[in-house]
């Protein structure tokens, strides 16, 4: 494949540069310069195909850029900007691997941290030990964990108290409702959730059964491959999706039920990976057809009532991913409205990225946290006691921004299935 | 490095002096055509910044452009001839409104919208809304004094500016006219300023005429089975007693273009839409309605429909104001003009545009302001395909041709920048152009304010392609 081909420069004369999508973008803002905006990369990609500038230009504003589609949304010329970023990754990251240039943190990310479930559970297994065995008592007091790299002990500091393993192990990987079951349906855990949010997976799975829904987890299920196609391991993404393509078809589920943002974007998207007309091809749009995030579902079988009041002032950080990669906007918000006594206020911007991004918020920490304290700005005009979101990513985001805002006594971020099934389900 | 680089690094917080490749080709290009690659960006975040880079420009003769958020059409911000890029858009924000006096103070990064939002909660509004005012800085707006729908009721850009702060080409701080609507102390260099496009001065502060915001707003669209039907339903609406807020045409490749995009439900089939908005008094709206609705009625439109919620009227405002990008569907390269004609010469213009259409074998498509005769004919072609680009070339100069013939001009909103600057003298004459000349000369004697627009250089043509 030509340069022109895999950089995807037919596709950047679909940008009339119109200027649309400055004020959208989360770097443009805080980075102040064209350069970090969807109109000024998308130029530079042209410029590369062009031979007028060189790959290594594109690199920092291609990594910078958090991927958060919002400029998709605000597009009038639907440029693909997705296919142009990724196909920009690809090049650069062809270009490092070439050079070879290998990054520590994405080949411990990328190779052992979340590939496949299994390590996901050893790591929440290990987290749940670190926490539990004072180890994280006595690191935080003699400061050990400033040593990591990547700030990685600013994120340790907001992950959630672990379950023990044999609560893992005790995991059934089929689920029958007391009442009849109208359908079946299969839960893609994802790595991260199933990893740090354990709980709120669970969570999940007791919503939908009360919903009168069978839910299978495939076991050959893996990583739904979103952070290896932002990293430009588009080969990796590809293979993994025929993991999970495999996985589920064998389920023979109705739906596909994931409760992750981002995964669910990587998921409904899992087509573009292949050649169209291709039997993988046509594989992957029947598995797309059946993805749906938990809150889509939730609104459709309208199955459920809460009975529990919550007196609480919350507000709602939609998954970037979620509103526009999956265009699913309403129906978290409606699932809260329905939960009585609770006071929904909204963001001014909400559509303004958290600064999590996938992994972003870890390989470019001082962006990210720029770009955090724009958003707890407008979340803190809220006032809220709850900021609640609908993906990992989002949620450890926040918490990390509750943390630097100080107000960990006064305010808490939730995923949306933990507050629901706080609210007391019950079938109608 | 050169001596007045690193003059400027001296005077200019280092991250805002931008020489990288990849930060110089992102202000090299602005919404319309060509690519010019400037020496340095430099973000300008204060008038005493703007002083020094002007001063250092002025006495080593290096170009300065000005710039807001490059969303121009014709070329204003492009650095066509290398030398400083000066980014306005990073400016602090600053929206001071006197509410008693109805003027508001406003820096030049402001975005325009952002004015309007904040007059509205004071139950007042600022007038000129082009299509761009969600992403346009009121700078940009002031240099090529932008237009917009409402133009037709309530005038453009120009029509709303009180006073000007502007730093000169030579480096100096000027103020221009002042907070009081009536003043006529010495020559209106505020109204020269608007407009010139940023070759006569770096506009740093803008005082600006706020207007009680109307009552209540009623839209209408009417749908036509012939263009000129449509152009003809225009005069009769405006020679009627009623002037709406604005008055819109889209012809049909328009309408299924947006339709494609964003389905608002407009009429595919007809060959062209008005849309109508009348502002004031909910009373007075219903009875300008039943009249527009005879209007057309008895000149035999198609259908005419009435929004019956906000949201629906909102719904078609916004496919208006997708036009301009989303017709880029039909092809990638866009080809924008803005040619105006007096209002009863739309009719004229319409079977004008269509003769070019044909001869030159180009898609034209139409759309605009047509209650104030600003069209905005544009044609969507492939960049890449040179013999093609020859024909748009021509058409180009047709369309400019028709305009002047039918006693109109170049341009109506988009300003004369780098593509129109060879037709000025078709409009102005010789004279009249000379006579604009003198005035840059003596304002910027070292031509170092945007060189390279409005003004052709010799020989210079039409030219659409990069080579």
């Amino acid at each position: 494949m030509s340069l022109q081909e895999k950089i995807n420069y037919d596709k950047t004369f679909d940008c009339v540069q119109c200027g649309y999508c400055l004020p959208a973008c989360p770097t443009y803002e805080t980075m102040e310069r064209e350069t970090h905006s969807p109109r000024g990369r998308i130029n530079l990609v042209k410029l590369v195909a062009e031979n007028k500038a060189s790959i290594e230009d594109l690199r920092e504003p291609i990594e910078k850029c958090l991927g958060c589609m919002a400029c998709t949304t605000v597009c009038p010329t639907n440029v693909q900007y997705g296919q142009i970023l990724e196909g920009a990754k690809e090049v650069i990251e062809d270009q490092r691997s070439e050079a070879g240039e290998r990054s520590r943190i994405e080949d411990f990310l990328f190779e052992s941290f979340f590939p496949s479930g299994k390590w996901m559970h050893t790591l929440g297994n290990l987290t749940w030990f670190y926490q539990r065995s004072g180890l994280q008592a006595v690191a935080n007091r003699l400061s050990l964990t400033q040593a990591a790299p990547l700030h990685l002990e600013k994120f340790e500091r907001v992950i959630p108290a672990q379950p023990s393993p044999k609560m893992r192990a005790k995991r059934a990987n089929h689920y029958q409702p007391e009442i009849p079951a109208t359908a079946t349906v299969a839960f893609f855990t994802g790595c991260v959730m199933d990893g740090m949010f354990f709980e709120t997976n669970q969570h999940t799975i007791e919503l939908l059964v009360r919903c009168g829904l069978e839910v299978i987890l495939p076991e050959e299920q893996t990583c739904c491959g979103a952070l290896h196609a932002h990293a430009g391991k588009i080969d990796d993404s590809r293979n993994l999706a025929k993991r999970n393509i495999e996985a589920f078809e064998e389920s023979e589920a109705a739906y596909i039920i994931n409760n992750a943002g981002g995964c669910g974007a990587r998921l409904i998207e899992y087509h573009h990976l292949f050649e169209e007309g291709s039997d993988w091809y046509e594989r992957a749009k029947r598995f797309v057809s059946k993805v749906k995030d938990i809150s889509q579902i939730l609104i459709e079988v309208e199955e459920l009532e809460f009975t529990k009041p919550i007196n609480r002032t919350v507000t709602y950080q939609p998954s970037c991913h979620m509103t526009n990669v999956q265009g699913v906007k309403t129906p978290p918000l409606e699932l809260i409205k329905k939960i009585p006594g609770i006071t929904l206020k909204e963001l001014d911007r909400p559509d303004f990225c958290c600064g999590s991004a996938g992994i972003y918020n870890i390989i470019n920490y001082e962006d990210s946290m720029e770009i955090l304290d724009v958003k707890m700005k407008d979340v803190c005009g809220t006032d809220p006691e709850s900021i609640i979101t609908t993906n990992p990513g989002c949620l450890l985001q926040m918490k990390l921004g509750i943390e630097r805002e100080g107000a960990t006594d006064t305010m808490d971020a939730v995923h949306l299935v933990d507050l629901l099934l706080e609210a007391g389900p019950c079938v109608k | 490095m050169s001596d007045w680089m690193m003059e400027l690094k001296s005077n200019i917080p280092e991250q805002r002096i931008l020489t990288e490749l990849a930060d110089r080709y992102s202000y090299s290009f602005d919404a319309s055509f060509g690519e010019h690659l400037p020496e340095v960006v430099v973000q300008a975040k204060s008038k005493e910044e703007v002083v020094q880079i002007v001063r250092i420009a002025n006495r080593y003769k290096v170009p300065v452009y000005p710039r807001g958020q490059g969303t121009c059409l014709s070329g204003g911000p492009l650095p066509v001839h290398g030398g400083i890029v000066l980014d306005l858009s990073q400016w602090p924000e600053k929206i001071d409104l006197n509410v008693e006096d109805l003027t508001v103070n406003v820096s030049p990064s402001v975005l325009t919208a952002n004015i309007n939002k904040e007059a509205e909660k004071h139950g007042l509004m600022y007038a000129p809304d082009p299509s761009s005012a969600h992403v346009a800085t009121i700078g940009g707006n002031l240099g090529e004094n932008s237009g917009g729908p409402r133009g037709l009721k309530y005038g453009v850009t120009k029509d709303h500016v009180l006073g000007l702060e502007l730093v000169t080409p030579e480096g100096e701080i000027i103020r221009t006219g002042g907070q009081t609507i009536k003043n006529v102390t010495g020559y209106d260099l505020t109204k020269l300023i608007v407009g010139s496009e940023g070759t006569l001065g770096v506009i740093t502060e803008a005082t600006l005429k706020l207007m009680p915001k109307p009552r209540a707003e009623q839209t209408v669209t009417i749908s036509f089975d012939e263009v000129r039907t449509a152009g003809l339903a225009i005069s009769q609406v405006l020679t009627s007693g009623i002037l709406p807020s604005k008055m819109e045409i889209m012809d049909q490749a328009c309408i299924r273009a947006v339709e494609s995009f964003q389905p608002a439900g407009l009429p595919v089939d007809a060959e062209a839409i008005v849309i109508i908005e009348l502002d004031g008094h909910s009373q007075t709206l219903e009875i300008e309605t039943d009249l527009v609705r005879e209007i057309m009625n008895e000149i035999g439109a198609k259908d005419i429909l009435i929004p019956k919620t906000k949201e629906e009227a909102n719904q078609i405002w916004q496919s208006r104001k997708q036009v301009s990008p989303a017709i880029a569907k039909i092809k990638p390269t866009k080809v924008s003009e803005d040619a105006t004609v007096p209002r009863s010469k739309i009719p004229d213009m319409m079977d004008r545009l269509n003769e070019i259409r044909e001869k030159y074998n180009v898609e034209l498509v139409v759309f605009g302001h047509a209650g104030d005769g600003n069209l905005h004919p544009n044609i969507l072609c492939d960049q890449r395909d040179k013999e093609e680009m020859r024909r748009v070339e021509q058409a180009v100069e047709a369309i400019f041709e028709a305009a002047i013939d039918l006693g109109g001009t170049l341009s109506g909103e988009h300003g004369i920048g780098t593509m129109k600057a060879p037709f000025m003298e078709n409009e102005l004459g010789a004279v009249g152009v000379e006579m604009m000349k003198r005035i840059k000369d003596s304002w910027d004697p070292n031509h170092i304010m945007n060189p390279g627009k409005i003004f052709a250089e010799k020989g210079q043509k039409l030219v659409l392609t990069d080579d």
